[in-house]
């Protein structure tokens, strides 16, 4: 019988990380999407970074930086009780990061994609930046937001090389999907490897396919 | 009375100008402001709105101060209250026409008066991809209505509609504006356009930069 929790694991992985970085993400590609400046560039490079980074070196830096004998390791230890290293909430930290990207690209492309007038002609109607945001400007870029969320959803359920660097293979903790089949694979259970390959597969597959579906909708839009 | 004196560096196919203006604009009375393309007739009414800033100069409206450079004030583009009619319409996607209207007032019979003002009553419930470039336009000029402006900014609001609409639509909409005694400030392209509604011209020429 197939041993269904690092499915499930990764499932928590990837449902946590994109609900969190729709939070994080929307108002960073919001503030990205503005008139360029040098800082925003910079910004925008460093959040780029996880997509030609090797995942490896990625995870070596925040295996690094969260272990309890370095400084920020120490202090989230010390001062919140947080252990980020071998442990479930240091992968969903380090997924943030790794697939952070995957959420603010689209993200950002539909911000500066909308007419600015739609915006000024809300102000103009003695409507706050904020209720702009949420009235006017969100409700405009749902295609966007769903395709993002999807992608990033995606994206975590396959990772790999981050989460073998700072989570390790604790059954239960994190050993999620995809290090259940290199596990599998290492200890020849080729038979159990396939079944996790193929619910991967299965699964990200409905996934995009959702996706060009969906956005089959989203081509109407008057913006594209 | 609104009392213009500014100065604003534009950026044009010559160049970046100094867009330069001194002037005054009649209150409770619709201005066309005429001009050639490039004379800065849209910069003009943005600045009024506050959406374009000039970095010198002072505006005043009815005795209030609207922006003074020397004094590094500006009014919010929500506190000027202005109706602005944009060229590009500027029409929320996600809102159908009532809820265009919704979005600016909460009083239904208004909505039901705006309608009826544009012939727009059969295409309530539809959103701007389900209606005509006419139907678009004549929802954007609602929309600016829908807050009750005390100055209503207009730029090309009527290029889109036939004349026959057109000429239904003004006379009710100068009714409206004799009631809301709503200053008006209607950018045209063409001269003679909208002579006979309008109480005075405002001819923008590219010497006045």
């Amino acid at each position: 019988m197939m041993d269904l929790e690092p499915i499930w694991l990764s499932l928590r992985l990837a449902a946590l990380t994109t609900f969190l970085l729709l939070l994080i993400g929307i108002p960073i590609a919001y503030w990205l999407s503005r008139r360029q400046s040098l800082f925003r560039i910079i910004v925008e490079a460093f959040i780029t970074m996880p997509l030609v980074l090797p995942p490896s070196v990625l995870g070596f830096y925040l295996l690094l930086a969260f272990s309890p004998n370095n400084a920020l390791g120490k202090w989230l230890q010390e001062y919140l009780s947080l252990q980020l290293v071998f442990s479930f909430e240091g992968l969903v930290f380090a997924s943030l990061i790794y697939s952070l990207p995957f959420m603010i690209s689209p993200l950002r492309s539909a911000f500066a994609q909308l007419p600015r007038s739609i915006a000024e002609a809300s102000y103009t109607m003695g409507k706050s930046r904020l209720q702009t945001f949420f009235y006017i400007l969100l409700p405009n870029i749902k295609y966007s937001i769903f395709t993002a969320a999807v992608l990033t959803f995606a994206h975590t359920l396959g990772e790999f090389g981050v989460v073998l660097m700072i989570g390790g293979n604790i059954p239960g903790v994190t050993k999620v999907a995809s290090i259940a089949i290199y596990d599998s694979v290492e200890t020849m259970d080729y038979a159990s490897a396939n079944d996790y390959a193929f619910l991967l597969f299965a699964i990200t597959f409905t996934i995009v396919l959702a996706v060009f579906i969906f956005n089959r909708k989203a081509i109407k839009s008057p913006f594209e | 009375m609104i009392e213009i004196d500014i100065t604003k560096r534009i950026k044009t196919y010559r160049g970046t100008e100094a867009f330069r203006l001194k002037t005054t604009f009649q209150s409770h009375i619709i201005t066309r402001i005429t001009g050639p393309s490039g004379a800065g007739k849209t910069t003009l009414l943005k600045i009024i709105a506050g959406l374009v800033l000039p970095e010198q100069g002072n505006i005043r409206v009815d005795g209030e101060t609207w922006f003074d450079a020397a004094m590094k004030y500006s009014r919010s583009i929500q506190e000027r209250q202005v109706g602005f009619v944009f060229q590009d319409y500027a029409l929320f996607p996600n809102m159908s026409v009532e809820e265009h209207l919704q979005y600016g007032t909460a009083d239904p019979e208004y909505i039901e008066q705006l309608l009826s003002i544009a012939e727009m009553e059969p295409f309530r419930k539809n959103q701007p991809h389900r209606l005509s470039g006419g139907q678009q336009q004549r929802l954007a000029i609602l929309r600016a209505l829908s807050t009750k402006p005390a100055l209503l900014l207009m730029d090309e609001p009527f290029s889109a509609l036939d004349e026959a609409l057109k000429l239904r639509m003004m006379v009710r909409l100068k009714d409206l504006f004799a009631v809301q005694q709503t200053t008006v400030l209607l950018v045209t392209h063409y001269q003679h356009e909208m002579q006979e509604f309008s109480g005075a011209e405002f001819r923008l020429a590219q010497e006045d930069r």
